[in-house]
């Protein structure tokens, strides 16, 4: 028995290509909004890896340092360091800003990392030029997609810093890349006040009877001092030292230093479970909507098709065609259509669309599939108002009346 | 083929119920011979489609028999099972257009009906180019049907009506777009090809050009059939 609906899109390809390309521009839309949720969720996992934590210690009841705001007194590490099963410890600051360069500005994540060596928590884990930082002051590490080089001058605030390196993929949950900077550098970034509200707070602290004490020398200074420096961090991230377990070492730490420890699973579930959760329904909602658009375009297309044929149908089943062969050649052209819209999505959403998003897309493989089977099933149940249209034509109609 | 052409006596369509009911065939009684071709003419609203429903086995009689060649197919009720094979076997349906099928090149749409009862592609294939060779369309086998112009594509579709060798042929108005002098070169195949094949065909028509060319022509007048010699002129 021949192919029916071979013959047919062979004898009208060009209708069908043409088709199957508008419906590939939409199916390849829907691919890279599953690319950009896989996008946000491995921001997310990056910015877990790269860390190179096992436990986040953050301020006691706060979804610290990603989801929520958290402060953490900036000696705590010390003491965590001390505690069994522990090998590395290190304080890190997390302040999403703009930073400048020239006259441009790039939205970042300024992360502050103790002074160290390689392997340092909070330190990039890999260099793709350039040096890591190794003076306490004004030297950054940047993320590529910053677009800065090596040698650019970058301020932050009211400071200057040199890129002394670029990494690569490390970016924030939210996609913005990352710039490393000394970690007291950082502390006087995220609490830096103007020069204006410093004199106004000196002002008043002078003018207090309790600060500005003539017989108490060097009490004003000491409060003033205090007043301007900053001793908070946002987290303290943990190495767990090998052969302990990372969850029995954040019990120790919640224990005895009454602080909140997230270990990689908690922090991973606290990044995409709720801090991108919106995000991800919105993309969900989205996928759902073109999902709809695509079997309602699919259905309409292959009704109108359909109806095209409405007196060769007539004929088919005058002659004695089973309805099964009539509904196999409306599905087996909807199948096709949506395999030729799918090709065209895949290779449109791979070359095209993903390069150009300014935010990491990430086209599984497996989404592929899953996308593939999704088409293929969506273009069944399209072909259903047309096989009813078909399978309601009376052969009669092929007899004049 | 063949069998013994069709018969059919007193058969009755009514559509509808109680007061709105309309008898569109009141009893009519109308027999085809193997290798005879008969026309069918009557004006428009006198039943004409509906007999060729009924004998198409399109829509159901009220009452009735229909015997075709040994065997009663109706008798106040169906007496085949499946329909839609009887169609395909053992009617062929010539239509006022020719309706190929427009995807389908000639030679498919030929042989798609043995294919559809079962026999191979190749078999099937070798059929309908027998058939062209019969109806000189050979040499456009291999064309799509909007290549052909109106007369060839009637034979291919006389061919189709004929390729799985039923015992009786349906012709609807075959010769109304047609000229004159087509329109008799198609009753011409259709006598030809009913002596060759031990055809039963009728011819439902109300082309005067062709009524000479009948030996037999039933009328049909309000659900009924009268029976009339023809002149039968030209294709002995």
């Amino acid at each position: 028995m021949i192919s029916l609906a071979g013959r047919d899109i062979m004898n009208a390809w060009g209708k069908f290509v043409f088709t199957g390309l508008g419906l590939g521009l939409l199916i390849g839309v829907t691919l890279s909004m599953a690319g950009i949720y896989r996008g946000m969720v491995d921001d997310g996992k990056a910015l877990l890896d790269n860390s190179g934590a096992d436990l986040w210690v953050v301020q006691k009841d706060t979804l610290g340092p990603y989801a929520e705001a958290s402060s953490v007194y900036d000696d705590t590490w010390r003491g965590i360091h001390a505690m069994p099963g522990v090998a590395r410890v290190a304080n890190v600051t997390y302040l999403t800003m703009q930073v400048r360069q020239g006259d441009r500005d790039v939205r970042s994540m300024v992360t502050g990392v103790m002074a160290g060596e390689p392997g340092t928590p909070g330190w990039p884990p890999y260099l793709v030029a350039g040096r890591q930082i190794t003076r306490g002051h004004y030297e950054a590490v940047a993320d590529i997609a910053t677009g800065f080089n090596l040698g650019d001058r970058l301020q932050i605030r009211r400071n200057h810093y040199t890129v002394v390196g670029l990494t690569r993929r490390m970016v924030s949950s939210g996609g913005d890349p990352i710039v490393f900077i000394p970690l007291k550098d950082a502390q006087e970034t995220q609490f830096l006040k103007d020069n204006d509200a410093i004199l106004q707070q000196r002002r008043r602290t002078t003018a207090n009877p309790n600060f500005n004490r003539p017989q108490i020398p060097g009490l004003l200074e000491a409060v003033i001092a205090l007043q301007s420096s900053n001793a908070y961090v946002n987290a303290v991230l943990v190495q767990v030292a090998t052969g302990h377990d990372a969850e029995e070492v954040a019990q120790s730490i919640r224990r005895w230093k009454r602080l909140t420890v997230y270990t990689r699973s908690q922090m991973e579930e606290i990044l995409i479970g709720k801090l991108i959760a919106t995000s991800a329904k919105q993309i969900a909602m989205f996928l759902v909507i073109l999902s709809i658009v695509s079997a309602a375009i699919v259905a309409f297309i292959i009704y109108t098709l359909t109806l095209g044929k409405i007196r060769e149908i007539a004929v088919l089943k005058l002659i004695g065609t089973r309805n099964r062969t009539i509904a196999g050649l409306i599905m087996q052209q909807s199948i096709a259509l949506g395999i030729i819209g799918f090709v065209v999505g895949k290779i449109t959403a791979t070359l095209l669309m993903a390069p150009i998003f300014p935010k990491y897309v990430l086209l599984e493989p497996l989404d592929s599939v899953i996308g593939f089977v999704a088409v293929v099933v969506i273009c069944i149940l399209a072909s259903i108002f047309a096989i009813r249209a078909a399978l309601k034509v009376d052969p009669a109609e092929a007899i004049g009346s | 083929m063949t069998g013994k052409g069709i018969r059919i006596e007193g058969l009755k369509k009514r559509y509808g119920r109680g007061d709105t009911a309309v008898d569109a065939l009141k009893g009519v009684d109308m027999q085809v011979a193997p290798g005879e071709v008969v026309g069918l003419v009557g004006p428009s609203g006198s039943g004409k489609s509906t007999l060729l429903k009924c004998l198409g086995a399109v829509i159901e009689p009220t009452a009735g028999r229909m015997i075709l060649g040994d065997e009663v197919i109706y008798d106040n009720g169906w007496k085949v099972k499946d329909l839609r094979a009887l169609r395909r076997d053992r009617i062929g349906f010539i239509f006022q257009a020719p309706y190929l099928i427009n995807f389908l090149d000639v030679t498919d749409n030929v042989a798609l009906l043995p294919m559809l009862a079962g026999k191979s592609n190749a078999e099937s294939r070798k059929q309908a180019v027998e058939l062209f060779k019969a109806l000189d369309v050979e040499h456009r086998a291999k064309a799509m049907p909007a290549q052909l112009s109106g007369g060839e594509q009637q034979r291919v579709a006389i061919a189709r009506g004929l390729v799985n060798r039923p015992p009786v042929i349906l012709a609807d108005e075959p010769t109304a777009p047609l000229d004159s002098e087509r329109a008799l070169a198609v009753i011409r195949i259709l006598n030809q090809m009913a002596r060759k094949f031990d055809t039963a065909i009728i011819v439902v028509t109300h082309d005067e050009k062709i009524m000479p060319t009948f030996k037999r022509i039933y009328h049909i007048r309000d659900g009924v059939t009268y029976e009339e010699a023809g002149e039968g002129r030209g294709f002995d």
